[in-house]
């Protein structure tokens, strides 16, 4: 065991609601770092070669990208404190770039990291309570959730509960540190699904009985990648003091079966797949083999945990406060943003504030050091000191008064963060792709910086109304794109850019994968295509009806006839 | 790193990458033997050359890169290589983005 030095509590704010660490996760960190530390001075001073080193610093977060090593730093559920915020930004500017990028994981990527600086910037992460612990590897991922929980008016069980159990369970689970492949749950508490369930390798959905008592929907098998399946839903009902041990089930029957001789076939999702009902027998009889008491979620310890998301203390107040509707009226740009970046509160004067981080021409999901401090303080001013990461690369201020609502607007927008393009065209997911990441076969970020500029007013994305477009550089798809209305996946063809579009995928209740629609597209084509697609839908689509509602009504025949006809 | 998958046996002369241990900045095998962060002082070789990839302890992953001679400097035929080159495509700092931008 290597000597460490004591550290204190960070100061977060007194009603940030955020599971707080005690001495032991902070010792324990420490001792991560000083065990890391020593990997890495054995790597630099050649004791461990690369193959013996990679997944001891996969393990700890860092991947060494195109250009440079990335650290992705774990947040877990997307749930920042100002504090943690205000320390990514000094991390950013001190030994990045000035800028971080938050993912479809509801995590952040830091792309310019030097080796020698990373055991500095994993200090710097402990002294807030953070770690890039389980961001890589075949082991549990972050669990995500719904980044409006103890907000949302439809919420029927908080998900950060039972998301903080999965982190504390599978943090460093000596059964499922070394799966088949890499693990992804998500977590909501909704029955109006917004954290793409059914395309995780677990999906929960937290509910209540009659009486009650909450249990869980577990879904299994879900996934996009090389090969996009919807997940399983394998058991309606699990009781909650059941949780884990049924999660234990699932995750030794994956690592007993699951196909590690083959990358392309050892996520969960193909033995699903391929063992059909019978994968939810073998589930069933691992769990009845679990000794239950052992296993059993103890109440008072789900107590615990949920006083750590506790409602902070709102005020008692009114919807619709006299300023708000006057701004509103008087501001057509305010009331223009309010129109998407809202969504209702369960408290009463409350709203929950989306901030886009897709500036038009922007990089998806970027953020600077300044303005990620700067968003510490508007979190400390306007919403008890929290702050959430969705999983399509956006921000939440969760607890906003709506008489603050203006001024907030008004701080936001000269740092560049009131595009009013929440749920439009340009607000779209797209991972790092060839510019940053080593697996990528093409570029997106340009692709969809080329794509909201081509759509950059507002009274044309308006008028396309909501829509999902997202794009993947590679067949890996963690830009999601197989669950966009429209999806784009770069590949290579003879060593040059060319991009495939599928149509009609769909995250939430109603998921599904997109379609391909036919040949790729050139770099300086897509652009175009797109924008025959939105042409098509626009001109053909029935009221109230989404791109996805038309597509599904008119299937691939009118959008393929115009995306290929010839000229 | 991870170098580009599937690949076919070299038909063009080569230069050999990688990335600096210390800092993941791209490395090129120069004439003098050692790396240098700069493509134009890498050596070229002859495709034949290609799988006797060479080791070094302060570079990750050499591999070999196929590429065009234009006035004696090389150029990577494969995009990515070429990115590997430019750096990003992409305006990544937020500063130069907003200067640029205004």
């Amino acid at each position: 065991m290597n000597a460490v030095t004591p550290v204190g509590a960070p100061r977060h704010p007194e009603h940030a609601r955020l599971y707080r660490y005690d001495a032991i996760d902070r010792a324990f960190l420490q001792e991560r770092i000083a065990e890391f530390r020593g990997q890495v001075q054995r790597r630099i001073d050649g004791a461990l070669t690369e193959d013996e080193f990679k997944p001891l610093r996969l393990m700890n977060g860092l991947y060494l990208q195109l250009h440079a090593y990335m650290l992705r730093v774990a947040i877990p559920y997307g749930l920042l404190s100002s504090t943690q915020m205000r320390q990514l930004g000094m991390i950013a500017r001190r030994w990045d770039r000035g800028f971080g990028h938050f993912t479809t994981r509801q995590n952040i990527q830091f792309n310019w990291t030097k080796l020698e600086d990373v055991c500095a910037m994993l200090e710097a992460l402990a002294d807030v309570d953070m770690h890039a612990i389980q961001t890589s590897g075949n082991c549990i991922r972050n669990v995500t959730t719904d980044e409006y929980a103890g907000a949302a008016c439809d919420e029927v069980v908080d998900p950060r509960i039972y998301a903080e159990i999965l982190r504390q369970w599978s943090t460093l689970h000596p059964e499922f540190t070394w799966l088949p492949r890499k693990f992804k749950i998500a977590v909501t508490g909704s029955p109006q699904d917004r954290v793409a369930a059914q395309v995780h390798d677990i999906g929960v959905l937290a509910k209540r009985d009659a009486g009650g008592a909450v249990g869980f929907e577990v879904w299994v098998g879900g996934g996009l990648g090389r090969t996009p399946l919807l997940g399983t839903k394998i058991r309606d009902w699990v009781p909650e003091a059941d949780f884990l041990r049924f999660m234990e089930a699932v995750l030794r029957v994956y690592n007993a079966l699951g196909q590690r001789e083959n990358i392309y076939r050892a996520r969960i999702k193909i033995l699903v797949r391929d063992m059909g009902a019978e994968f939810a027998g073998a589930v069933e009889r691992e769990f009845a083999a679990i000794p239950r008491d052992p296993y059993a979620l103890d109440p008072a310890i789900v107590a615990a945990i949920a006083a750590h998301f506790a409602a902070p203390p709102f005020a008692a107040l009114a919807d619709e406060p006299a300023t708000y509707v006057r701004a509103r009226r008087e501001n057509a740009e305010f009331a223009a943003w309010t129109r998407n970046a809202l969504r209702p509160h369960r408290a009463p004067g409350y709203a929950s504030v989306t901030i886009s981080l897709k500036p038009i021409g922007g990089i998806p999901g970027d953020a600077s050091a300044d303005q990620m401090e700067a968003l510490a303080d508007l979190a400390e001013r306007y919403s008890f000191g929290e702050i959430r990461v969705t999983h399509s690369q956006n921000l939440v201020l969760a607890h906003v008064r709506q008489e603050d609502l203006f001024t907030l607007w008004q701080a936001l927008g000269p740092l560049g963060l009131a595009t009013p393009n929440i749920g439009l065209v340009s607000d779209i997911i797209a991972c790092p792709g060839m510019d940053y990441c080593a697996l990528a076969t093409a570029r997106s970020i340009p692709v969809a910086q080329r794509i909201s500029e081509r759509f950059a007013r507002l009274d044309r994305q308006l008028e396309i109304g909501e829509l999902n477009l997202n794009i993947s550089g590679c067949i890996n798809a963690c830009g999601h794109h197989h669950v966009g209305h429209i999806g784009i996946l770069g590949v290579d063809k003879r060593g040059e850019e060319v991009y495939q579009i599928t149509l009609g995928g769909n995250q939430g209740n109603d998921a599904s994968i997109g379609e391909l629609i036919g040949p790729a597209f050139s770099y300086d084509a897509v652009v175009d295509a797109v924008e025959t697609l939105l042409r098509t839908y626009v001109d053909r689509r029935d009221p109230g009806e989404r791109f996805v509602d038309t597509y599904r009504r008119l299937g691939a025949v009118p959008f393929r006839e115009a995306l290929y006809a010839p000229a | 790193m991870s170098s580009p998958a599937k690949l076919r046996p070299a038909t063009a002369p080569v230069v050999f990458t990688g990335n600096f241990l210390s800092d993941g900045r791209v490395a090129w095998l120069a004439g003098d033997g050692t790396w240098s962060p700069r493509i134009a002082e890498a050596r070229v070789f002859p495709a034949e050359a290609a799988a006797r990839v060479p080791q070094d302890p302060r570079v990750v992953g050499p591999y070999a890169v196929e590429v065009d001679l234009a006035a004696g400097l090389p150029t990577p035929r494969r995009f990515r290589e070429r990115l590997r080159v430019t750096g990003p495509s992409v305006v990544a700092e937020p500063a130069l983005r907003l200067a640029l931008a205004s």
